[in-house]
């Protein structure tokens, strides 16, 4: 796959997906985000919801009833497509190969977690790079801060749940502890963000980019 | 050329000089989590960069064993997936008894913990007696860890909740010994069971199976090599033989795709065409 977000002119970067990575309170939130996504929005948006080991894909079909996207918990191998919402399987690490396409893992628990936040959001900068958008909800603990790093690092747009909103200001706040973050947004901002940033017409001022300091990483 | 584009070299290197130095191919693997796996490994070691591996792991036989340990992942847990038990009890067990003797090969089978949860199932409806299991894996120690059968309280515990879930008929708890924090499952269980080293990479079929047990291992290879590996139980299978895979592995994204109907789609059971 080809790396790096096109910029016409120095103007808007052409984004290629969002990965988002909540825990407790992240359903909420994302309750607010995903309707605020048009139906034309096309980019894949790559979910990991910390969930019970035992959720038999409830979560994603909670989530289809919020959306006008497409939601689906991916097989392994699954071929990531414009436009459409995948969340990670309970129970299963997803990644993302430089191809595209999604593999699933069932490796040990990272920050007590599979799914992990991390995981996906390290494949996803080696695949996407500065073409990435990285959202990172409420949560208990501090899975998602080292992948926001590496977004970062990789050029990739960063982004977090503002923790005065967020139903638990760990995961958000070890996220902004990094300084790698670009925006602190409330969910409902951060919706109206990713549609403007994914949808087919952007309503962003014509100099925007997502200037943020250059990582020492 | 960028830091990233340049460990993807370096990795190359490393994935070849452990082949060609050990002769255990991880060349096609997944890549993200192969990845993922060496930069973990990197980060406990002295080293700074992966082509820094590369010396250490063609001299250094016990630095190779470390680096290995990252690499063979083995989780898995007794009747993970209580529905896809239920589903071989209804849906693949009917048909095992029509054939005087079941073989059949659990590729994979790590730790052993799901070889057993079959043995115990087939014991229930009865066929386990005229049933031979292959247990077979590439990694001899946790080979040895599945014949011994002794597993913690822990998983022990989680395993019942499981057992019940899948539809078992009798108590988890006639089916091991407790002995201190430990569980030893009754060595009836193994009988019926060979466990094997075997490796999907490199090796071959084995003959006339009507049933091939292969989850989430799948999972772990890269396109080609999961073809390579779909092809091997192709050729073991019987006609009507039967191949269950991990629940979020699909043959759809496979070359074996139109030799196989499918029997349970959530269970991920197929049926290979042509039989009875």
């Amino acid at each position: 796959m080809s790396r790096g977000a096109t910029r016409a002119g120095g103007g808007i970067p052409h984004y290629k997906a969002v990965v988002i990575g909540g825990s407790a309170g992240g359903v909420e939130a994302l309750a607010t985000i995903l309707p605020a996504l048009p139906g034309d929005f096309v980019l894949p948006v790559l979910v990991v919801q910390h969930l019970h080991a035992s959720d038999d894909g409830a979560f994603s079909f909670h989530l289809a009833n919020l959306t006008q996207l497409p939601v689906a918990e991916p097989c392994d191998k699954t071929k990531v497509e414009p436009g459409r919402v995948y969340t990670a399987p309970a129970n299963y690490h997803m990644l993302v190969e430089r191809d595209g396409t999604i593999a699933l893992s069932v490796e040990g628990r990272v920050n007590w977690s599979r799914p992990s936040i991390d995981v996906l959001f390290e494949s996803a900068a080696q695949a996407w790079g500065e073409a990435l958008i990285a959202v990172i909800l409420s949560g208990a603990n501090t899975d998602g801060a080292r992948g926001i790093l590496a977004v970062h690092a990789a050029g990739g747009l960063t982004i977090v749940q503002d923790p005065a909103e967020a139903g638990s200001v760990v995961m958000p706040q070890a996220a902004i502890a990094t300084g790698a973050v670009a925006h602190v947004l409330p969910a409902g901002e951060i919706g109206r963000l990713l549609a403007d940033l994914g949808g087919r017409k952007t309503n962003l001022p014509p100099g925007y980019r997502h200037s943020i300091r250059q990582s020492t990483a | 050329m960028d830091h990233d584009k340049i460990e993807i070299i370096e990795i190359d290197l490393l994935l070849e000089a452990v082949f060609r130095r050990y002769g255990y191919d991880f060349r096609s693997y997944a890549r993200a989590s192969m990845e993922r796996r060496i930069r973990q490994f990197l980060s406990v070691t002295e080293c700074s960069s992966v082509a820094e591996l590369i010396p250490r792991v063609l001299h250094d036989e016990d630095f190779f064993s470390r680096l290995v340990r990252y690499f063979s992942i083995s989780v898995t847990e007794m009747y993970r997936d209580p529905l896809v038990y239920r589903a071989i009890r209804e849906k693949v067990v009917p048909l095992l008894r029509t054939w005087p003797h079941v073989k059949i090969w659990h590729a994979g089978c790590a730790t052993g913990e799901e070889v057993y949860s079959l043995a115990i199932l087939l014991k229930e409806e009865g066929i386990y007696q005229r049933a031979t299991i292959y247990a077979t894996d590439l990694n001899d120690k946790v080979l040895a860890q599945a014949r011994e059968g002794v597993y913690s309280l822990d998983r022990i515990r989680e395993a019942t909740q499981n057992y019940q879930q899948a539809g078992g008929r009798a108590s988890f708890s006639e089916y091991y010994h407790s002995r201190y924090d430990a569980a030893a499952l009754d060595s009836s269980l193994r009988e019926r069971i060979t466990f094997a080293n075997h490796n999907l990479a490199v090796d071959g079929a084995f003959g006339e199976m009507h049933l091939v047990f292969c989850r989430n291992v799948l999972i772990y290879f890269n396109r080609e090599l999961q073809n390579r590996a779909l092809g091997l139980f192709t050729e073991s299978l019987v006609h009507g033989g039967f191949l269950c895979l991990g629940t979020k592995e699909d043959l759809r994204f496979s070359a074996v795709n139109d030799l196989y109907e499918v029997v349970d789609g959530k269970a991920k059971i197929y049926k290979k065409k042509g039989g009875p």
